[in-house]
């Protein structure tokens, strides 16, 4: 790898060891994928995957003393992804007293920690940081060091933006350089497709079905969409974002997909078209069958198969504003055909502190606080880690919440019966 | 006996028994249980990856195609490297992903009294040949040599 003057001189220790080591950490990385050179991290705002206090991450947080103590500090400042817990989503006695004692026992201490290193606000902890009202969304063409692979593949697919899946931790080395090894989803060469897809099903696609049959399908891969435009248009309105934001989680952790084009719809599928494409990529064709495969291939991890649910996540990734006004309307609704008042099964819907701000401005939401919903800025994945509240036959629609939890996925439609009316 | 050719991403040599996956090995879901409740033999809690679920890798050779998932990837497994409940080595048959990649640099760099050799591009045939079970020694320069 050939280095600038300056970034030679950092790695030789012109800015101390602690710096030294973290130019070290970014050349060994960049080194492992044929990185020639090192560029310009040019985002206005970094975005870190790491949010959570857990005791057992101790080693992460020495590592930031260490940071610290060095003035290794990033050179923006930064979004991170959802806090671990809040009081108002449904706990009982034992499952707070482990969030509080046992698991988030450092949450205060590395919140501490994140103001140190440049956190951009004390309510700047979402998984959506792109959202208009959190102020993190950055611009076509953009080198980012960002992590949170829900938020990668969001900002390189639907904004342009240029990063590569970055581990935590690594995140932030590249901020406090201003530099990130050249590879992979950074050059035009890694963001060619080698996927076609094809989607020919008879109706829109459930987001979060499609996202995770095509990561199961790509893995790390880019895949170039076609069909999709079908059903989302060809324009990116707010329909469209809110859909792709859950598509796109859902490739990211059914995969490891970092980047997608969608035809006729996202902004290099726009300007360039099946150029995108290289010649020998191989195809996958989605059917209303396909779907069906994949939606019955997830494991049902619950003890008794046919427990009531006892809790609903709904928003993993963060839900968007429309989102919150759209289920408001549809579950008022389903709740008059029910003949309920209430939802009938606890439901946490989850966003960003800044969505949840602008949400409750909307005539919206006192129609919303009627149906019984509670509406949290958590993590439902970082609640569900609770070993107590693991046992919790909890129901999402949320595919990567599903992966990593024994929440059991449901469709949008069958969630919103399920809350309306009560299901099995 | 069987040798293989990779590339060498973290060096070191070490010999131990086989682990072996096929499918994409989803680092946040197959560890972050076991760092969290004291499990030191690490087993794997991940349900999407029957092949591994329920076996113990700690000190073993983990031999996959790359991993998947969530990018606190990397940070979890240089945590695993931290509390010394890691692989004694990664294997992979592919490139190495960069979130794998980030960690197995992480733990390089700033954990002093931690080996664990990372070895990547061994190739389908690599993962294909290996079993569990199999013994596993990592020369040096990216020698892989598979036993049983």
């Amino acid at each position: 790898m050939i280095l600038t003057k300056d970034q030679q001189a950092i790695l030789d220790g012109s800015k101390g060891e602690t710096m030294a080591k973290v130019m070290k950490t970014l050349v060994m990385y960049g080194k492992a994928f044929n990185a020639e050179k090192m560029v310009e991290v040019t985002s206005e705002h970094n975005h870190l995957v790491t949010s959570f206090g857990l005791g057992v991450l101790d080693p992460v947080y020495q590592l930031m003393d260490k940071l610290i103590e060095a003035n290794a500090i990033s050179q923006q400042t930064f979004s991170c992804d959802p806090r671990p817990v809040d009081k108002n989503v449904p706990a009982n006695f034992i499952q707070r007293l482990v969030f509080n004692k046992f698991m988030y026992n450092k949450q205060d201490f590395y919140e501490e920690q994140l103001q140190k290193l440049g956190l951009m606000d004390k309510d700047a902890f979402t998984c959506t940081c792109y959202m208009d009202q959190v102020g993190n969304k950055p611009n076509k063409g953009e080198i980012l060091s960002w992590s949170e692979s829900s938020a990668v593949v969001y900002a390189n697919s639907v904004l342009g933006a240029r990063c590569n899946r970055n581990s935590g931790i690594m995140d932030l080395m590249g901020s406090i350089v201003g530099y990130v090894p050249y590879f992979g989803l950074l050059t035009d060469e890694g963001r060619k497709a080698k996927w076609i897809i094809k989607v020919e099903t008879t109706k829109k696609p459930e987001a979060q079905l499609l996202g995770s049959a095509i990561g199961m399908k790509v893995m790390e891969d880019v895949p170039y969409v076609i069909g999709l435009d079908k059903w989302l248009g060809t324009e990116l309105t707010e329909e469209a974002c809110t859909y792709l934001k859950d598509f796109g989680a859902a490739t990211a952790s059914n995969g490891a997909v970092g980047l997608y084009h969608i035809d006729n719809l996202t902004p290099e599928a726009k300007e360039s078209g099946r150029d995108l494409i290289y010649e020998d990529a191989k195809e996958y064709v989605i059917d209303d069958a396909e779907l069906q495969r994949i939606y019955d291939s997830y494991p049902i991890i619950w003890k008794d198969i046919n427990a009531k649910p006892k809790l609903c996540f709904m928003g993993c990734p963060h839900m968007s504003l429309q989102q919150l006004k759209d289920w408001t309307d549809k579950v008022e609704k389903s709740l008059t055909e029910y003949g309920n008042s209430k939802v009938v099964i606890p439901t946490v819907f989850t966003a960003a502190p800044a969505v949840i701000k602008e949400f409750k401005k909307t005539e919206h939401y006192p129609r919303f606080a009627e149906t019984g919903i509670i509406l949290s800025y958590i993590c439902p994945l970082m609640y569900m880690n609770n070993p107590t509240v693991g046992k919790t036959p909890v129901i999402t629609s949320s595919n990567k919440l599903r992966t990593y939890t024994n929440a059991r996925y449901y469709t949008d439609d069958e969630i919103l019966v399920q809350i309306t009316k009560g299901g099995n | 006996m069987k040798q293989f050719k990779g590339r060498v991403i973290t060096p070191g040599t070490v010999s131990a028994e086989a682990v072996v996956t096929k499918a994409g090995f989803n680092t946040l879901a197959s560890l972050q249980k076991s760092l969290q409740f004291g499990d030191k033999t690490a087993k794997v809690t991940d349900q999407n990856n029957p092949e591994l679920y329920g076996k113990p890798i700690a000190g073993k050779a983990l031999c996959l195609p790359q991993t998947i998932g969530s990018t606190t990837g990397g940070l979890v497994l240089y945590c695993a490297c931290a509390m010394k409940r890691n692989p004694a080595c990664m294997l992979f048959a592919n490139t190495i992903d960069s979130l794998a990649c980030a960690g197995a640099v992480l733990a390089e760099v700033w954990i002093d009294d931690v080996t664990m050799p990372v070895i990547d591009q061994l190739g389908d045939e690599f993962l294909n040949y290996v079993k569990d079970g199999m013994t596993i020694t990592i020369k040096e320069d990216g020698i892989v040599e598979v036993e049983g």
